[in-house]
């Protein structure tokens, strides 16, 4: 049922549409919005309250207090009196067992109300404990509001946008719009957000609606939810204009469906064109509560008593109803039958965002409520928010009644009854109560209970609120999804330029840091053999790669690694550990002299962006002639290795490719068939082997030349898991999993690696020598098991009933048919052939301490 | 933190944008003792104040700077490219990701 067409009303009545609530269809028109489209068919209980489960009604109707929340295309806790009507949505009560007309846990409020005072599940449910569980159960079934889908999948698309303007306005009201038009005059940017959609009021300013600010953070950071977008607001200026909230006065039945504030009649009048009730009566404070009766009585009610606060305030007010609905209003000594009670007090600045951009928050005894004062400089507030007011009366903190509820906080359902027992239990600071009562802890975050909560604290403290001070105002001030915040569901990854034929060749593909890789091509076992039978190919453009240049490049790496550079000749490569001046190993690679001033540095994969940073940290603090430059991402990487490989890269390039050319670890430029490339010949997998760096461009190309050209010597690509089967039995370390932030070079078993005879001071060199004096603590050993039992990394290493060590890997190794491993262990115990005690599966198993490499321990084979 | 931090290179970005790296600190020059060593290493003096420090614009020009910041307020008072011999950085690097691969 609609009233005749009202001057401003925002429905389009020639465009219907359709949505369903609890599987039966509403029509709605264009304009309208789920709540509005619900009330227009007779809907008037909205949902159930929180903890009594009592029937609720719209109240504000502005989207500020939780009396209408309901699913909509599951999506829990909708405010659907502010929710646009969608054609199409489905539309759910929530925290109802049964129908909103009938729901099963309004027991609660029947029979509950003794057992279920203000904290009582800090005291009750308690004991037995051996009953808890089955309490749990319960209250867990039946705590909360709304359901979540557990298996909803992201559904919305959510984006982030970054905007820096000259003025933020917050508020589109006439307050706002004014400060905007004066700002735009002056010549700035400006932007107005608003809650309510609308039209773009002129061409001074843009108008971002409908949308909401979230809160205001450091440095003028205001973040704005406008539905699927958040907007990240960064202004010079913010002018506040959110304006006042309307406040329920306190008296029995205030809950009851049918009592409202002043802006709901408003709104359900002239935007929806909805008669709120038949017979109503007013009570209010100021003229904006007491306009309601000139609205009421345009659209054909009957306004049988308007009573102004000012005028006096009654000994009395009290709401009666029937199963929740209001049926009369009882003022002073006269009771009025009606259906509808427009009640407000004196409304609050919505000082939230101030409070948050760092503005003071005072009661001001005079007026009764809480303003903002001294605010920040690049803060501005305009309109009723800064104080702008008529005159109101301040209601009593509470009105007396016969009988019923009177409802301090709606959202929780706290009573008068509540705050007064929490005080009475000794809770007397308003943090404290706030926390034990949960008063103005609810969806509305305080909006219509934080000033009543604090002026009835006030009384029953006998004190003034002033005194009793204010509870800390923090974002989100507008409700916000988690959607939204969260952004698009992106997981970054990172895929060199073969990652495509990995995925052909049926590899699995694993996660390592942020890139994507082949843990193996099917059969890591084979793979690992295949490469000290034949030859095998793997992907390793995951590297980091680093140039590093200048007259002073020596030096500069002489200090940042405990390893010797200078003396090294053209064309040779070392392997070299950072350590940082803790002494801690932080990554490990290769150097290779290119030439005088110039070395190709390899990093982990894991660990290039981190060395990156220290290179660059430590050439800003030492300001030296060096140049580095990152090229992990321009250069791709493939290591052929095994007993074929040099058969292999003779076939691809025309350089000569004998021991006595390219010995272990030389490094030499090449042609690879027609790649420009850099040969490098190390073998981490300890079979003779080439790693070939080359643009990335030619990642696919230069694959599919190597796999085509080896057909008949059997080339078969290998993987992660393989590679770390292969580095095992060489007992080549990985960082991170074999050493951690207590791990040094020393202990880890690569004393070769420090040259602390060295002239120049190094990073990490006094730890070093600490480490020397003390002596060693620890020690980085291999072990081989006695049995075929393969221990967990990470498992411990026990002796005398104590743990003495750590594994670090573990892998049976197919080439040698044993389990070997590596550990720290007490250095007493590192000795080769010592016998080591593991933990398995609540088993000791014994393993043989192993110092050599498991595989080829002279490097044979590796300089073959 | 939301505060904006003015890059020497790129201008005032969103503190987001940086690497956060800790005050300065004076790296000991010849032998330091076992306890200058690891005061230089572990300890800081975490002012209540201004506090000069580094930062590094991760996601933007990659270079390291040097800022006076307010460690009470976040105002950040100058920023500037630091001279040779200026500091030196002893705060330890974020460990290695845990899922190692070389």
């Amino acid at each position: 049922m609609r009233l005749p067409p009202q001057p401003n009303e925002r429905i389009d009545r020639s465009a219907e549409l359709t949505f369903s609530f609890e599987g039966k269809a509403v029509s709605a028109f264009a304009g309208d919005t789920i709540g509005s489209a619900l009330y227009a068919g007779g809907r008037r209980i909205f949902s159930r309250s929180f903890k009594y489960h009592r029937p609720r009604g719209l109240l504000c109707c502005s989207g500020g207090c939780a009396n209408c929340l309901m699913e909509v295309d599951g999506v829990p806790n909708v405010r659907v009196c502010v929710e646009p009507a969608r054609a199409g949505a489905q539309v759910r009560a929530q925290n109802v067992r049964g129908s909103l007309e009938r729901d099963l846990l309004s027991v609660v409020d029947k029979i509950g109300g003794p057992f279920t005072p203000v904290g009582f599940y800090y005291r009750t449910m308690i004991r037995p404990r051996r009953l808890w569980p089955y309490y749990e159960r319960f209250l867990r079934s039946v705590a909360g509001l709304g359901r979540l889908d557990k298996h909803a999948r992201r559904t919305n698309r959510y984006d982030v946008e970054h905007r820096h303007v000259d003025v933020l306005v917050v508020g589109g009201g006439y307050a706002g719009v004014e400060a905007a038009r004066r700002h735009a005059r002056a010549g700035r940017r400006v932007v107005v957000v608003d809650e309510r959609g609308g039209d773009n009021p002129g061409s001074d300013f843009e108008l971002v609606a409908p949308a909401r600010a979230i809160g205001i953070y450091e440095g003028g950071l205001v973040p704005v939810d406008a539905g699927g977008i958040l907007y990240r607001f960064r202004a010079d200026h913010i002018v506040l204009a959110t304006g006042t909230i309307e406040q329920p006065l306190l008296f029995p039945g205030n809950d009851l469906v049918g009592v409202v504030l002043p802006e709901a009649v408003r709104r359900l009048v002239e935007d929806w064109a909805l008669k709120p009730g038949e017979r109503a009566v007013v009570i209010a404070a100021d003229d904006r509560g007491l306009d309601a009766t000139d609205v009421l009585e345009r659209a054909g009610a009957v306004v049988v008593a308007a009573i102004d606060l000012r005028d006096g305030q009654p000994t009395r007010i009290e709401a009666k109803g029937r199963r929740g609905r209001l049926r009369s209003v009882v003022v002073g000594d006269r009771e009025f039958a009606c259906d509808l009670l427009v009640a407000s007090g004196t409304p609050q600045p919505a000082y939230s965002l101030l409070a948050q951009a760092g503005a003071r928050v005072e009661y001001d005894r005079r007026r009764g409520i809480f303003l903002p004062t001294e605010l920040p400089a690049n803060v501005e507030a305009v309109g009723s928010v800064a104080g702008e007011l008529g005159s109101a009366a301040i209601p009593a903190a509470s009105f007396d009644g016969h009988k019923g509820r009177c409802f301090v906080c709606l959202c929780e359902d706290v009573t008068e009854k509540d705050v007064k027992r929490a005080i009475a239990e000794g809770f007397d600071s308003i943090e404290l109560a706030k926390r034990y009562t949960t008063v103005t802890m609810g969806p509305c975050q305080g909006r219509l209970c934080h000033l009543a909560s604090i002026r009835l604290f006030a009384r029953e403290q006998e004190t003034g609120p002033d005194s009793i001070g204010t509870t800390t105002a923090r974002p989100p001030w507008a409700p916000v999804s988690l959607g939204l915040l969260a952004g698009r569901g992106h997981e970054p990854a990172k895929r060199t330029s073969i990652h495509h034929r990995h995925e052909e060749a049926g590899a699995t593909i694993m996660w390592t840091g942020a890139w994507r890789r082949p843990h193996s091509y099917g059969d890591p076992a084979a793979e690992a053999r295949h490469v000290h039978e034949a030859v095998g190919l793997i992907d390793v453009s995951t590297l980091g790669k680093l140039l590093v240049q200048g007259p002073e490049a020596a030096p500069f790496l002489e200090m940042l690694y405990p390893n010797r550079f200078g003396d090294m000749k053209t064309g040779r490569i070392r392997y070299g550990v950072l350590e940082t001046d803790a002494g801690r190993i932080m990554d490990d690679g290769t150097i290779g002299r290119l030439s005088d001033d110039q070395y190709y540095v390899t990093t982990t994969s894991t660990g290039a962006d981190t060395v990156i940073e220290w290179f660059e940290w430590w050439n800003a603090v030492w300001g030296m002639d060096v140049e580095i430059v990152n090229l992990t991402g321009a250069l791709a990487a493939v290591n052929i290795a095994g007993p074929r490989a040099r058969e292999l890269l003779a076939r691809v390039t025309d350089i000569d490719v004998s021991n006595e050319s390219i010995a272990y670890l030389d490094a030499k430029e090449a042609l690879v068939a027609g790649v420009p490339s850099l040969l490098l010949r190390i073998g981490f997998v300890g079979e003779l082997g080439y790693e070939l760096h080359f643009p990335s461009p030619y990642g696919e190309y230069l694959w599919d030349t190597l796999l085509e050209r080896g057909a008949d010597l059997d080339i078969r690509p290998f993987g992660l898991e393989p590679q770390r089967i292969l580095r095992l039995e060489k007992m080549h370390i990985l960082v991170g999993q074999d050493t951690d932030s207590e791990s040094n070079v020393l202990e880890a078993g690569m004393p070769w690696i420090a040259k602390l005879d060295k002239e120049n001071d190094f990073v990490g060199k006094w730890a070093l020598e600490h480490v020397r004096e003390r002596g060693f603590r620890e020690q980085l050993v291999g072990f081989e098991m006695d049995n075929g039992v393969v221990p967990a990394e990470g498992g411990q290493i026990v002796a005398d009933g104590s743990a003495v060590g750590r594994v670090t890997s573990a892998r049976l190794s197919p080439q040698l048919g044993r389990v070997i491993g590596m550990a720290w262990v007490r250095s007493d115990l590192a000795s080769e052939d010592g016998e080591l005690r593991l933990k398995v599966n609540g088993n000791l198993e014994t393993a043989r301490v192993r110092l050599k490499p498991f595989f080829d321990p002279d490097g044979e084979r590796l300089r073959s | 933190m939301s505060f904006l931090l003015p890059c020497p290179n790129c201008g005032p970005r969103d503190v987001n944008e940086f690497a956060y790296a800790g005050e300065v600190t004076s790296r000991p020059r010849g032998a330091p003792s076992q306890r200058e060593l690891a005061s230089y290493v572990y300890f800081r003096r975490n002012v209540a104040g201004v506090q000069r420090e580094w930062w590094y614009h991760r996601f933007g020009c990659e270079l390291w700077f040097l800022a006076d910041r307010d460690t009470l307020t976040n105002e950040v008072i100058r920023t500037e490219l630091p001279q040779p011999g200026d500091a030196t950085p002893a705060v330890e690097q974020p460990a290695v990701p845990d899922t190692p691969a070389v």
